[in-house]
C-alpha cells in the first residue's frame, strides 16, 4: 500500500513539472504582452520597459521558468500582475466555493448518469432506451456556455425557480451544479448502460436468478456493483473535463470560484494566476485518479494494488 | 420406470422456439420425460441438441429470444410454464436447484462465498443470522469443502474450479430442493475433479433424497450416473429408456451411432512398433520458468511451469502428453514452438532449436506446426479460407497466387473439405470443419512435427472421431509425428503410440501406450486413470477414494531453488516411472 502511494506521488510530481513547463511555454509564446496590459493604452515605451524589467519578463525563458520553479518549491506561486496579491491567496479565497460546486456537480453527474444508464440497460431497445440515449448524446455534445445560458434563462429568468446567480446557500448552488451534472451525465449513462448490458449476460446473473432472488435484489446487489467497476476510473479521468466545464459555468453563473478566476486572468494575461490555476487543476486530476485507484479494490476484491 | 410412484417432475410434449418472425426456429420438439424421486435422469446429446434450453425452461430462465409454443412442465400438480414469475421465484433455489457448466464465471466475483450462500437461505427461509451461518457451514461440509470457515470469507477468484463447483452445488442444495438440475456440471473440470463432483452429487442425492436431472454430452458420465436416459439430437428426442436398455439395446440409429463414436478406454487395438524409426524431435531437460512481479524488498520468485522434461519423438509416432490443467503440458508445447523462452535442449533432426533467432528460427518453424484447442478462436474471422490456409505459403515461400490457390485446394481436399470452400469465411463452418481448416493450415508447409494442443477436446464425439481418423490418415500418408496434448485418456489411447504423464511440471511416467495406461505405476497416473468414467453399463466406479486431494507441489519457488534431479526406474521395456 505505502510503496504504491509513494510511487504514485512520485509520478504525480513529474506530471506537475510537465504541466507547469508546458503552460509556461505556451504563455511565453503568446503574442499578448502582459507589461503592455498593465501599463495601459497611453503608456510610453519607457514605462512599459520598466514594468517588464520589474516583473522579470525581459529575462530569457529558461530563467523565468527556473525562478518560477524555485519559488514554487518554497510554496510561493508568485504574485498576480494585476491584483498585486499572492496567487496562493487568490486561489485560497476561491477554493471553497469551487469545491462545493465540484462536489455537487460530480454528485449530480453520477446520480443522473448511473440511474439513466441503469434504466436504459434494463429497458434495452425500448422507446425509453432510445430517448435516454438521444438525451445523453445531446448532453455530451452540447456546448457548455450555450446550455448554461439556456438554463439560466429558463429556470432563473422565466420560471424564477432559482436565483439569477452569485454565491450563497443551496438555492444558488442548485442551478450551476445541475447544469454541470446534466451535461456531464451523458458519458456516464452511456458507459453504465453498455457495462450493465454486458453484466446482465454474465453467467453469475443466471445463477442469481436460479437462486430465486427477486429482480430488485439481482439488479442492485449483483448487476450494479459489477457494472460500476469500470466506471470508477472514469471519474478520475473525468475531473479534467469537469474543470473545463467549471470555468464556463462559474463565469456564466457568477460563481466566485477558481474557474471564474481562471477566466478573468486569461482575459488579463495574468500569467502567474493562469499557471497557478492550471497547476491546481493538474493536482486535482492527479488526486482524483489516485483516489479512484484506491477506491476500486474496495469494490472489486480481484484488484490488488500491490501488483501495480 | 416405476409406474407405482408419482414422478416429482414431468415434462410433457415440450417445444421451444428461438427467434421471431421468419427466423423463428424450433430448437426443442415435443420433448417428454418424467423424473422420479431419488432417481437420476440423464439428458444426453451433442451440442445444439436443445438439452440445455430444456433445462432452462424447467427453471423458467429461458432467454428472451426463446418462446414455448406448446407443452407442459408439471411439478407438484402445477404447470411451471403458466406460473407467474413471483411464484417461480419462490420455487427456484427452494424446491428446484440448478448447477451450471462454468464454475469460473457462475459466481459473483464481488461477493464472498458466505454472502452468496446466505442470500439464498435468506430469500427462502425465515432464519436468524446464526442459523443461516450454521446452515451454510453444514452444507459446505456436506460438499467436503476443506477449511470451511476460511472459505466462507473468501471470494470466488481465490478458489479453484473444482472448489467453485462445490460452492455452486452447496448453493443449489442449501434449501434441500426436491429436484437438482445439473447442466454439464463437470465439463469444464479435470477428470479427477469431475470424479469428485460426480461422487458428491451421488452422496447428496442419497442424503437428501433428491431427484437429479443431469445434462451431459459425455456418455461416460451418463453410464456412471444415470438410472434413466433421454438421448436428444437436433431438438428431437431420439431415445428414452433405462440406462441398461439404452446402452445394450439402443433402438434409435442415432443412439447406436453416438455410442459407437465414443472412445472407450481399453478398447483400442495395439499400436505399431516404431522403435526402429529415426528420432525426429529430441527434448532434453526442458524447463520453463516465469518470473513473478515482486516488490522492492521481496525476494524474487519464479513459477516453475515445466521442470526438466525429456522425451523423444520418432518419425510417424504419436506421443500423448496427458495431465490435469496447470500441469505444464501446453507450456511444453509452446516451448517446442519457440513461442516462449526456455532452458534445456530441443533438437529437431539433430539441429538445436534453443536460442535460434531470425531467419534460422523462421526456417525451423516450417517443420513444427501447431493445431490449437478452440477452432472458433484460432481462425481470423475476417479472412477467407484461402487466405488462412495460404498464409504460411505466402510467408515462407512467397508463392505466387495461382500456385498458392492450387496448393490450398489440394490441402483442403486432403482434409476432406470441398474445393468450393476456398472463398468462404470461418463463421460459415461448423466446429469440426473449422478444425479441419486448422489442420490444413498446419499441413501447408509439409511439417515434420505437429503439436496438437487439445485439438479435439472442443468437438462433439461423432465429429471428434472423424477428426481423429483424419489425423491418423495424414500421419500415415505424410510420415508425420504428433505431440498430442490431451486430458482425455480414451482419446489418447485411440491415437497414441506412447504416452507421457505430466504432473506439477514434470513427467512422472512415460512409456509405451498400453504399458502406461494398463499397468500404471506412478500414484498420480493411477489416480488419473481411476477417475475416467467408462461409457459401459455395469462398470460403475466408486470415486470415494478420489475425494482426498493429493499433495500438490507448489510451482512458485524462490530464485535460488534448485530442482532435485529426477530419477526414473524401468518397469518394463519402454516404460519408465519417476521415483521420488
Amino acid at each position: 500500500m505505502l510503496p504504491f502511494i509513494c510511487r504514485r506521488v512520485g509520478y504525480a510530481l513529474l506530471i506537475l513539472l510537465g504541466v507547469t513547463f508546458i503552460t509556461y511555454l505556451l504563455l511565453f509564446l503568446l503574442p499578448a504582452d502582459p507589461a503592455r496590459q498593465i501599463a495601459g493604452r497611453s503608456a510610453t515605451p519607457e514605462v512599459v520597459a520598466a514594468i517588464r524589467a520589474q516583473l522579470g519578463l525581459d529575462l530569457p525563458f529558461y530563467q523565468q521558468y527556473l525562478s518560477y520553479l524555485g519559488n514554487l518549491l518554497h510554496g510561493d506561486l508568485g504574485r498576480s500582475y494585476i491584483q498585486r496579491t499572492a496567487v496562493s491567496e487568490l486561489i485560497g479565497a476561491r477554493l471553497r466555493p469551487s469545491l462545493e460546486l465540484m462536489a455537487a456537480g460530480i454528485g449530480f453527474e453520477l446520480l443522473i448518469g448511473i440511474s439513466l444508464g441503469m434504466l436504459a440497460a434494463l429497458k434495452r431497445d425500448s422507446f425509453a432506451d432510445k430517448l435516454l440515449m438521444a438525451f445523453s448524446f445531446v448532453g455530451v455534445s452540447a456546448p457548455q456556455f450555450i446550455a448554461a445560458m439556456l438554463f439560466l434563462y429558463f429556470f432563473a429568468v422565466q420560471l424564477g425557480w432559482f436565483p439569477l446567480g452569485g454565491y450563497g446557500g443551496a438555492s444558488h448552488l442548485m442551478l450551476p451544479a445541475l447544469t454541470l451534472g446534466l451535461l456531464g451525465s451523458g458519458w456516464y449513462s452511456r458507459m453504465v448502460r453498455s457495462s450493465m448490458i454486458e453484466v446482465l449476460h454474465q453467467d453469475f446473473i443466471r445463477t442469481a436468478r436460479a437462486k430465486g432472488l427477486s429482480r430488485a435484489r439481482i439488479v442492485l446487489v449483483h448487476v450494479l456493483p459489477n457494472a460500476i467497476v469500470p466506471v470508477i476510473p472514469m471519474i478520475g479521468i473525468d475531473i479534467g473535463v469537469f474543470m473545463g466545464g467549471l470555468v464556463v459555468v462559474e463565469s456564466v453563473f457568477g460563481w466566485p470560484g477558481i474557474g471564474q478566476l481562471a477566466w478573468q486572468s486569461i482575459q488579463q494575461v495574468d500569467i502567474p494566476v493562469i499557471v497557478g490555476v492550471t497547476t491546481l487543476s493538474a493536482v486535482a486530476i492527479v488526486l482524483g485518479n489516485l483516489l479512484a485507484d484506491l477506491v476500486i479494490p474496495l469494490v472489486d476484491p480481484r484488484i490488488d494494488i500491490k501488483q501495480h | 420406470m416405476k409406474p407405482d410412484e408419482q414422478p416429482s417432475l414431468s415434462v410433457e410434449r415440450l417445444s421451444i422456439d428461438v427467434g421471431g418472425g421468419a427466423s423463428r426456429r424450433r430448437v426443442v420438439d415435443e420433448l417428454s420425460f418424467a423424473l422420479y424421486p431419488r432417481r437420476t435422469l440423464c439428458i444426453a446429446g451433442e451440442s445444439g441438441s436443445g438439452k440445455s434450453l430444456s433445462s432452462l425452461a424447467i427453471m423458467g430462465l429461458l432467454p428472451k429470444a426463446a418462446s414455448v409454443p406448446g407443452g407442459a412442465i408439471l411439478f407438484d400438480n402445477r404447470d411451471l410454464l403458466s406460473l407467474p414469475e413471483r411464484e417461480l421465484q419462490g420455487l427456484r433455489g427452494k424446491r428446484i436447484g440448478m448447477i451450471f457448466q462454468e464454475p469460473m464465471t457462475s459466481l459473483n466475483p464481488l461477493l464472498t462465498v458466505g454472502q452468496q450462500l446466505a442470500e439464498t437461505l435468506r430469500r427462502h427461509e425465515a432464519l436468524s443470522r446464526g442459523e443461516i451461518h450454521q446452515r451454510c457451514r453444514a452444507m459446505l461440509d456436506a460438499v467436503r469443502m476443506p477449511q470451511v470457515d476460511k472459505r466462507l470469507t473468501q471470494y470466488p477468484h481465490e478458489l479453484s474450479g473444482g472448489m467453485r463447483q462445490r460452492v455452486m452445488i452447496a448453493m443449489a442444495m442449501l434449501c434441500q430442493p426436491e429436484i437438482l438440475i445439473a447442466d454439464e456440471p463437470t465439463t469444464a473440470l479435470d477428470v479427477t475433479i469431475q470424479a469428485q463432483i460426480l461422487e458428491l452429487m451421488r452422496e447428496l442425492q442419497q442424503q437428501f433424497a433428491t431427484s437429479l436431472l443431469l445434462i451431459t454430452h459425455d456418455m461416460g458420465v451418463v453410464a456412471e450416473m444415470a438410472d434413466e436416459v433421454v438421448v436428444m439430437n437436433q431438438g428431437r428426442m431420439e431415445e428414452r429408456g433405462s440406462l441398461h436398455q439404452v446402452f445394450t439395446d439402443a433402438q434409435a440409429p442415432y443412439t447406436r451411432k453416438l455410442l459407437a463414436a465414443v472412445p472407450v478406454l481399453g478398447s483400442a487395438p495395439p499400436p505399431d512398433a516404431l522403435n526402429e524409426q529415426p528420432v525426429v524431435l529430441a527434448v532434453k531437460d526442458l524447463s520453463v520458468r516465469f518470473p513473478l512481479r515482486h516488490g522492492w524488498f521481496e525476494t524474487p520468485r519464479t513459477v516453475h511451469a515445466v521442470e526438466g522434461v525429456s522425451f523423444e519423438l520418432r518419425q510417424g509416432e504419436t506421443l500423448g502428453l496427458v495431465g490435469e490443467s496447470g500441469c505444464g503440458k501446453s507450456t511444453t508445447g509452446k516451448a517446442l514452438m519457440n513461442m516462449l523462452s526456455y532452458q534445456g535442449s530441443v533438437k529437431l533432426l539433430g539441429q538445436e532449436l534453443n536460442g535460434l533467432q531470425g531467419d534460422a528460427l523462421q526456417r525451423v518453424r516450417r517443420d513444427v506446426q501447431m493445431v490449437f484447442q478452440d477452432p472458433y478462436a484460432a481462425l481470423n474471422p475476417r479472412k477467407t479460407v484461402f487466405d488462412l490456409v495460404g498464409e504460411p505459403l505466402l510467408i515462407h515461400d512467397k508463392m505466387p497466387e495461382a500456385r498458392r490457390r492450387e496448393r490450398v485446394a489440394q490441402l483442403l481436399q486432403q482434409v476432406d473439405l470441398p474445393r468450393d470452400t476456398l472463398e468462404r469465411y470461418p463463421h460459415q463452418f461448423s466446429g469440426g470443419q473449422r478444425q479441419r481448416i486448422c489442420i490444413a493450415r498446419a499441413l501447408a508447409l509439409n511439417p515434420k512435427v505437429i503439436i496438437a494442443d487439445e485439438s479435439v477436446s472442443a468437438l462433439d464425439v461423432s465429429v471428434q472421431a472423424q477428426v481423429l481418423e483424419l489425423l491418423e490418415r495424414l500421419r500415415a500418408e505424410h510420415g508425420l509425428s504428433y505431440l498430442f496434448i490431451s486430458h482425455d485418456m480414451a482419446v489418447v489411447e485411440r491415437i497414441c503410440h506412447r504416452v507421457a504423464v505430466m504432473y506439477g511440471g514434470r513427467i512422472v511416467e512415460i512409456g509405451a501406450r498400453d504399458q502406461v495406461l494398463h499397468n500404471p505405476q506412478h500414484p498420480y497416473t493411477r489416480r488419473l486413470l481411476a477417475a475416467v468414467p467408462v461409457p459401459e453399463v455395469g462398470r460403475r466406479r466408486d470415486f470415494k477414494s478420489l475425494l482426498k486431494e493429493l499433495d500438490r507441489p507448489d510451482p512458485i519457488k524462490t530464485k535460488d531453488f534448485v530442482a532435485p534431479v529426477q530419477r526414473f526406474s524401468a518397469v518394463a521395456a519402454d516404460h519408465w516411472v519417476a521415483v521420488e
